[in-house]
């Protein structure tokens, strides 16, 4: 019996001193976290996609909760309803952003921009990159692996089999540039989504001089300049052979969509025609040689 | 006699070599050459020629773009018709030297080429200071031509505190199919040794070894007959094994020293030169004459061949009419690159030209089964399948702990593999992201100090 009551008293005593001991080192080594980090954190969505430039959701509310103002803090994928909620809790003013989409600056599809070789190694875009031209003669076009359709963490990309590029979701993208950063060719750019998801830009990447771009791909940008001269906005600059829209300055008048004589210059969402009329697909002769890589 | 080779991993190719014993066969010069500016390892040259000016055979038409760099001269007389982008094998754009011949300029190149004569004897290259070698070297435009075009005048530079003691002549051809430096030494023995005599005398070291892999009895023969009479240099036949062509293994294979990873070559005290590249140098030295052809291989599947071509030969031109093929491989078939367009020069690091079929598609991928044959290939001591996955995953901190910084690429992993993986494709990848992150890194350091 006695063996018993022993017992009970030590582990009691034992319980009682370590009770104690936590307590004193919770109290003393107690970190004071500010409770509104859980509240923003929880209104964000938890894809920790990087588009703020944060390395995540949860690095992202500390910012918010401790920055002096929202300046430059903004969660692509939240929108602006949410950044105002979080503005609300942390009691500044969040700044104004317009929403982005992912862009893509290739429209080479198999037809227009013929393959000259077949890739028979890992399929990813970036292996293949670092080979050379990849299975087309444009150096600047897109590779068709997909490696930007495996890095949208919203599943907002799709590879298009029948013409062998990738295609944005307009609903799910949020612009959080996962993609842009994926591409080793860098022909993803993240542009404002415009008025009711108008928009015009240059769906090419090719740097080189017009004859050499029209070889490789029937609907590449040659440079021409055309688009600039009629440009009345100064919205378009040529450099390298390869126009650029600048989003801020164009008015979607769409002049420069109907000028370009390849048609590389897209304007989308636009009430009449919903996607400008791909050119007719001429069927082209391979240029150079026919082989395999 | 035991034959020396290098200890851990290391494949077996069929060998394939059915060009060996072809003679060198002189392709004719071209009538218009192409000739990029980036045909070495390091900064472009820039050219110094333009539109309309006359060149002669030999004329320099690009300069060095820096010390680890190399000039460009030309191999046919003619008019610069224009500089503009031409395309690399792989299809991407390089700034290039247009150069068109007319009659009158290809019967002067046909009386040059007859009419070359040494232009310093044996007692006038003995009194040159290894400065003076090096010089030469250099303004000869000469680069590793074992493929990886290193310029030769850097890697006889040794970075101060580095003293070298052996030239180590990397004669091993490791890769299949080739047959190139086979043939350069059956039938120049005498100016390969004079090349050699060179390097070392240039290196500063008493010491040479050519060093030739065992399936090539007639090459190592015709050597040694020249070097017994020769101090200093020695012939050591090599087991047939790949990659011994690797800088890094052929000096452990020689010299059973290992080079430190993170290290250069020369902190084992060798030099490694390839054995073409030796014979450049002769050239340069005693006949005056700057690289302006190469020899490769070309090998369709039912025969090879060695030719001598001029740099700048357009490839479509070397591939005979009615020759069936699927894929074109620069180079070996293990490190060898496809090429995607037939529109691309010859270059000064192009070792072969393959067209057989047997080497034209991978095999089906099928997954990992874990069964090591990569590790054991590896002849760097890594865990390929590891850094494969590492890479694919893009865990590149990971893969930097594993080393995947000293993989060489020489594709013996990928060979061995079972289940046909990409296994080098995909360390290539985190090979170059963890490079650059590190150099990132040492950049960043560097102004703290």
């Amino acid at each position: 019996m006695s063996v018993i009551v022993s017992s009970i008293i030590v582990l009691g005593a034992i319980g009682i001193i370590g009770a104690l001991l936590l307590y004193v080192v919770a109290q003393r080594f107690q970190v004071k976290e500010d409770p509104r980090i859980d509240q923003v954190e929880a209104l964000l969505p938890g894809a920790n996609c990087g588009g703020c430039g944060r390395s995540g959701c949860r690095d992202f509310a500390v910012a918010c909760v401790t920055s002096p103002s929202l300046d430059g803090l903004s969660c692509p994928a939240s929108g602006a309803v949410i950044m105002k909620q979080i503005g609300e809790i942390v009691g500044l003013a969040a700044a104004e952003t317009k929403p982005k989409i992912a862009v893509i600056k290739c429209n080479g599809t198999c037809d227009l921009r013929p393959p000259l070789a077949r890739f028979e190694g890992a399929p990813t875009c970036a292996v293949l990159a670092q080979l050379g031209s990849g299975e087309s003669a444009c150096p600047n076009g897109c590779l068709g692996c997909g490696d930007c359709v495996e890095a949208c963490p919203y599943g907002a990309m799709r590879m298009n089999r029948e013409t062998g590029l990738p295609e944005v979701i307009e609903d799910k993208c949020v612009g959080c540039g996962a993609c842009v950063k994926a591409c080793p060719r860098m022909i993803i750019e993240l542009r404002p989504k415009g008025p009711r998801g108008m928009r015009v830009y240059v769906a090419c990447s090719n740097k080189e001089k017009g004859a050499l771009a029209m070889k490789a791909c029937k609907v590449a940008c040659i440079g021409c300049s055309k688009c600039e001269k009629v440009c009345t906005h100064d919205a378009i600059t040529i450099q390298s052979f390869l126009s650029y829209i600048d989003p801020e300055k164009c008015k979607l008048c769409k002049k420069c969509v109907e000028v370009c004589p390849t048609h590389a210059i897209h304007a989308v969402n636009f009430p009449v025609k919903k996607v400008a009329p791909a050119p007719a697909a001429a069927p082209a002769p391979a240029p150079a040689a026919t082989t395999e890589a | 006699m035991k034959l020396h080779t290098f200890k851990i991993g290391g494949v077996h190719p069929a060998e394939n070599k059915i060009a060996a014993g072809k003679p060198i066969e002189n392709v004719p010069l071209p009538q218009e050459v192409v000739l990029p500016v980036a045909q070495h390892i390091g900064a472009p040259a820039k050219p110094i020629v333009q539109k309309g000016d006359k060149v002669k055979r030999g004329d320099r038409v690009a300069e060095a773009g820096g010390f680890v760099s190399a000039h460009i001269h030309t191999p046919i007389s003619g008019t610069v018709t224009k500089i503009d982008t031409c395309r690399t094998p792989q299809g991407m754009p390089v700034t290039a030297i247009f150069i068109k011949s007319d009659e009158a300029d290809r019967q002067a190149d046909a009386e040059t080429i007859a009419n070359q004569k040494p232009i310093r004897s044996d007692v006038e290259v003995s009194i040159l200071e290894p400065k003076q070698i090096i010089s030469l070297i250099q303004d000869a435009g000469i680069v590793g031509l074992g493929g990886a075009t290193f310029p030769t005048h850097v890697k006889l530079s040794p970075p101060p505190g580095m003293k070298a003691d052996v030239v180590i002549i990397n004669a091993v051809e490791c890769e299949p199919c080739l047959s190139c430096d086979d043939m350069l030494m059956r039938e120049h023995p005498a100016e390969i040794v004079k090349g050699v005599q060179l390097l070392m005398r240039a290196a500063g070291v008493n010491h040479g070894i050519i060093a030739i892999e065992n399936n090539k009895p007639e090459a190592i023969e015709a050597m040694s007959k020249v070097v017994a009479k020769v101090a200093g240099i020695e012939v050591m036949p090599m087991k047939v094994k790949y990659p011994q062509g690797g800088e890094k293994q052929l000096i452990e294979a020689v010299i059973g020293k290992e080079v430190p990873s993170g290290a250069l070559p020369i902190a084992t005290g060798a030099i490694v030169q390839n054995v073409a590249t030796a014979y450049a140098v002769y050239r340069a030295v005693y006949l005056g004459e700057p690289i302006l052809d190469r020899v490769l291989t070309l090998h369709d599947g039912k025969e090879g061949r060695n030719l001598r071509v001029a740099l700048g030969t357009m490839l479509d031109t070397l591939i005979p009419e009615g020759t069936e093929y699927e894929k074109i491989i620069l180079g070996g078939p293990m490190m060898g690159r496809t090429a995607s367009t037939l529109a691309t020069p010859m270059i000064k690091g192009n070792s072969g030209i393959l067209l057989d079929p047997v080497y034209a598609h991978r095999g089906e991928v099928e997954p990992c089964i874990r069964c090591g044959k990569c590790q054991d290939a590896c002849p760097m001591g890594l865990e390929p399948f590891l850094l494969s996955t590492l890479s694919r995953l893009k865990d590149y901190d990971e893969a930097e702990n594993q080393k995947i910084a000293n993989c060489i690429e020489c594709g013996s992993c990928s060979y061995a593999c079972p289940a046909n993986r990409p296994v080098v494709d995909y360390i290539r990848i985190g090979k170059a992201k963890v490079m650059a992150a590190m150099r990132a890194r040492a950049a960043a350091a560097a102004p703290k100090k």
